[in-house]
């Protein structure tokens, strides 16, 4: 019966030992302050119990000693503490230059996935052991949180933006994925499993479905939304309709920074990509016109990762 | 206004003898129900509070006992997921803003403040009375909710979700939550004002009870915080029924606003709930020990200290919202310094017991529960303020436990202790103490069986709010809802014994637990104006050196030079 019971969660990822390490010394902290101050409790009130032999309370006003002992105690245990918690928590932000990025849209009450080949699954994750996973991850509703316990790490997906989380499994086997932001009556339904696999079984789960790649998607949505009527692709493009192109390039600009109409600049990212598609009027590109419409309601989030990908795989002539 | 008592009475400074039935005292001096209901007795509105409390605490709890009841299983078996995620939505709402905000300043410190500083009352006695009347009616408005199909957005009423997507009586419970604040905002303004002005001549901020500074503290932050609380819900009201664009992306608004807002008030809100349960065990631990409190000036500024950092850590719900990473380091080590001052309360509270006598009442048991409940509260703090471990902690079992352990292992025990400490004074009666040392010990043994293996599938990572969960939670579920059902037996029984000791008590006399403090020195239950003449306070708080000197003849272990008692005439 027993070893259905688990007491801790698996340890599956790069960072879970690190984070456990940490957990458990704060569980022997609880526990040494919680026995000191409960034998320091029970044994004076022991000790110290009313009896009738008619002995009186000591008054006693209080000591500095003991004040500034209790005080600066806690205090420096404190700040210990949260250099530890802190200085891994910069360290578990830190993602390896060599994650593979994935997207993520949630969905009451849903998980869309879909890998760098173009491949989708809902609810599931399946990813390859000993390799950095980068999530971009936005909401079509409300607010959700993608949590793998066995991987100690959660992210809030929030309408509007983009929230990224990565971590790298170190085991492989299944383990669950759960929405830890409350989203409405199917919550708790709201589950699925990630799967670790070896690479090479990665890569034949990976054949054996098909989808195109993002950036095709979003090649394709580029030319159907007509996009290409004011953005040229190609620095070469002079001319649109026999008139100067009245939207910006978009080849190579993905990371660089362009300067804004009016001043500032802004660096292209997927976030900024986003908002000049919703919200086109929000930062005008220097020497280009307020002329294009929103695309607000015409485009889905994860049409719009697509677009974003497109634009990232678009290597201009700088 | 209430017929005034008309002070003949000769003073009764001592103790021990019980007085004749015919007293006049403020329960008796008027039956009918507009002597309660329009009462402006403090006394009064504070048993008006006690009585509406108790009431919203057992509701909060029966939603309570249905959430257990479908968790002992992990399949979703008692209700479906909609009722579920009514039930701990209502659960929450009732038992923060109808309970646990209330209940200590609403109930003991309606009643005690003015006693405490020497007063006939508070400052304004018809605000009192009206910060009843709004909590009434922004009950009600829960009630209608709670009837008319329930709100499911959780207490925290996070957006989108609150605001667009939940199809329940959002905008109905905003307007209860909304009014109910202004209470808070009543009786904050009205402590603040009486400590201020209406302490009795020779009370200085020093000799204050430090039940009185906890009062204080807490008041502040029910002025300066709760507004906030008003606007929030405010704005989700007007988004919800006016789609006026706010926190809702899809119509220009900001998801994440909404939290920044509504924990500007929630984290302070939380230091409401549990300062005054602080204050209460200072007095009951001081009383039953016959000891001045250890470092009294330490305990009274920890809790200013509380209050003021309670202020600036609200960001520590938010590190997994995309918060900055700079943010977030900020709050996290805010959050670790309130730490400090609550492990500066624990010690002391400890230290005083050093050379005391101790007795272990109920009110004691109480007291001796809340120590060790709150260190472990406290400390699983300290977990969620790392942000490493936060990350993984967070939405999960283990903040249910956690905060359990502050708001229910802590704050209802000081409650309950506060309540059978002052029993005797509010109704010149004594509970079964037997049978209410019982309740103390079941409820102690319920509480811990329920959250502490909650604080397990939490680690494990069981998320909060789930109606369903996977098997392997399911057997620290199962003990968890065992612990329920013992620790909801353990809240019948003084529900069932203090009603019943108001007309089967025994009797007792002014001061059963020869306790120092003025409330002690008047009569139980006391006369409408509390005393029969002016007040001047001579000595300290929790002079029991004094008590000893007089009859021993000698000071020896006086700290604090005055050796008159209190003169009450």
């Amino acid at each position: 019966m027993w070893k259905d019971i688990p007491l801790f969660p698996e340890n599956a990822s790069t960072i879970a030992t690190q984070v456990d390490l940490l957990y458990w010394f704060l569980v022997a902290l609880t526990v040494f302050f919680v026995v000191l101050i409960g034998v320091i409790v029970v044994g004076l009130c022991a000790w110290y119990r009313k009896c009738d032999d008619g002995r009186k309370s000591v008054q006693i006003e209080g000591s500095l000693t003991l004040e500034l002992l209790w005080t600066g105690l806690p205090l420096v245990i404190v700040i210990g503490l949260f250099a530890w918690g802190t200085t891994l928590y910069v360290r578990m932000q830190k993602v390896p230059a060599d994650a593979i990025d994935m997207t993520v849209v949630g969905k009451q009450w849903m998980w869309k996935v879909q890998h760098p080949t173009g491949v989708r699954e809902t609810q599931d994750l399946h990813i390859p052991v000993g390799q950095a996973i980068r999530l971009t991850m936005t909401s079509e509703d409300v607010i959700h949180s993608y949590f793998i316990p066995a991987f100690r790490t959660k992210q809030d997906v929030v309408p509007g933006r983009y929230t990224q989380m990565w971590f790298e499994a170190t085991k492989v086997g299944t383990y669950h994925i759960f929405c830890a932001e409350y989203c409405g009556t199917g919550h708790s339904a709201m589950i699925g499993t990630c799967t670790v696999m070896e690479r090479q079984d990665y890569e034949r789960w990976l054949s054996g479905s098909t989808g195109e790649p993002p950036e095709v998607v979003g090649k394709n949505l580029f030319e159907s939304m007509r996009c290409a009527s004011c953005h040229p692709v190609d620095a070469a493009t002079k001319e649109i309709g026999g008139a100067p192109p009245r939207g910006p390039l978009i080849a190579g600009i993905y990371g660089t920074e362009v300067e804004l109409k009016g001043g500032g600049k802004v660096v292209v990212t997927d976030e900024y990509i986003r908002e000049s598609i919703l919200k086109p009027q929000a930062k005008i590109v220097a020497n280009y016109e307020p002329v294009m419409p929103t695309y607000e309601g015409q485009l889905g989030e994860e049409q719009i990762l697509a677009l974003a990908a497109y634009i990232k795989s678009l290597k201009g002539t700088p | 206004m209430g017929s005034a008592g008309t002070g003949n009475m000769a003073s009764t400074g001592t103790a021990d003898h019980a007085d004749d039935a015919s007293r006049e005292n403020y329960l008796n001096n008027g039956y009918g129900w507009k002597s309660w209901l329009l009462t402006i007795d403090h006394k009064r509105i504070a048993v008006l509070y006690l009585i509406s409390v108790s009431f919203f605490f057992l509701i909060g709890g029966m939603f309570a006992v249905l959430m257990r009841l479908e968790l002992a299983t992990p399949k979703g078996d008692v209700v479906d997921a909609e009722t579920y995620n009514r039930l701990f939505t209502m659960h929450g709402i009732v038992m923060i803003f109808f309970f646990l905000v209330p209940s200590i300043p609403a109930v003991l410190g309606n009643f005690f403040v003015p006693i405490m500083i020497g007063a006939r009352d508070l400052a304004f006695p018809k605000i009192n009375l009206l910060s009843w009347y709004i909590y009434v009616v922004g009950g009600i408005f829960t009630l209608i909710v709670a009837v008319s199909g329930g709100v499911d957005t959780g207490w925290t009423f996070y957006t989108p979700y609150s605001s667009t997507y939940s199809n329940s009586q959002v905008a109905l419970t905003a307007i209860g939550v909304f009014i109910t604040g202004f209470s808070s905002i009543l009786t904050g303004l009205n402590f603040i004002i009486t400590i201020h002005k209406m302490r009795a001549p020779g009370m200085t901020w020093f000799r204050l009870p430090l039940f009185i500074w906890a009062q204080y503290a807490t008041a502040l932050i029910m002025v300066l915080a709760t507004p906030v609380l008003a606007t929030t819900i405010f704005l989700v009201a007007l988004e919800r029924i006016f789609r006026i664009g706010i926190f809702d992306p899809t119509i220009g608004g900001d998801p994440v606003l909404f939290q920044h807002l509504f924990w500007f008030y929630s984290h302070p809100a939380v230091y409401i709930m549990i300062l005054p349960g602080m204050g209460v065990i200072s007095e009951i631990i001081a009383a039953f020990t016959k000891k001045r409190v250890f470092g009294y000036s330490f305990v009274a500024f920890s809790s200013l200290a509380i209050a003021i950092l309670g202020f600036m850590v609200w960001g520590h719900h938010m590190f997994t919202t995309g918060q900055s990473v700079y943010a977030s380091m900020v709050f996290s080590v805010l959050t670790m310094l309130v730490a400090v001052p609550s492990a500066v309360k624990v010690f002391n509270w400890s230290a005083t017991l050093y050379k005391g006598t101790v007795e272990l009442t109920t009110p004691m048991l109480y007291a001796l529960a809340f120590i060790g409940l709150f260190t472990i509260g406290g400390l699983t703090g300290v977990f969620l303020g790392i942000m490493a471990v936060d990350r993984h902690l967070h939405d999960t079992y283990f903040i249910v436990a956690h905060f359990h352990y502050v708001m229910v292992g802590s704050m209802v025990m000081a409650y309950l202790g506060g309540i059978h400490f002052w029993w005797p004074k509010m109704f010149g009666r004594m509970y079964p103490e037997f049978l209410a040392r019982f309740a103390a010990i079941i409820i102690f043994v319920g509480f811990n069986l329920t959250f502490m293996p909650q604080f397990i599938v939490g680690f494990q990572g069981m998320p909060r709010r789930y109606h369903t969960y996977p098997e392997e939670f399911g057997f620290f579920n199962l003990l968890s809802s065992a612990g329920a059902s013992i620790l909801g037996i353990g809240y019948l029984l003084p529900m069932l014994y203090l009603p019943w000791s108001l007309k089967w008590g025994k009797k007792v006399g002014n001061n059963p637990w020869n306790a120092k403090g003025l409330e002690w020195q008047i009569e139980s239950p006391p006369i409408t104006h509390n005393f029969h003449g002016p007040v001047t306070v001579t000595e300290e708080a929790y002079a029991y050196g004094d008590e000893d000197a007089h009859e021993a003849g000698h000071g020896t272990t006086n700290t604090h030079g005055q050796k008159e008692a209190t003169s009450v005439r």
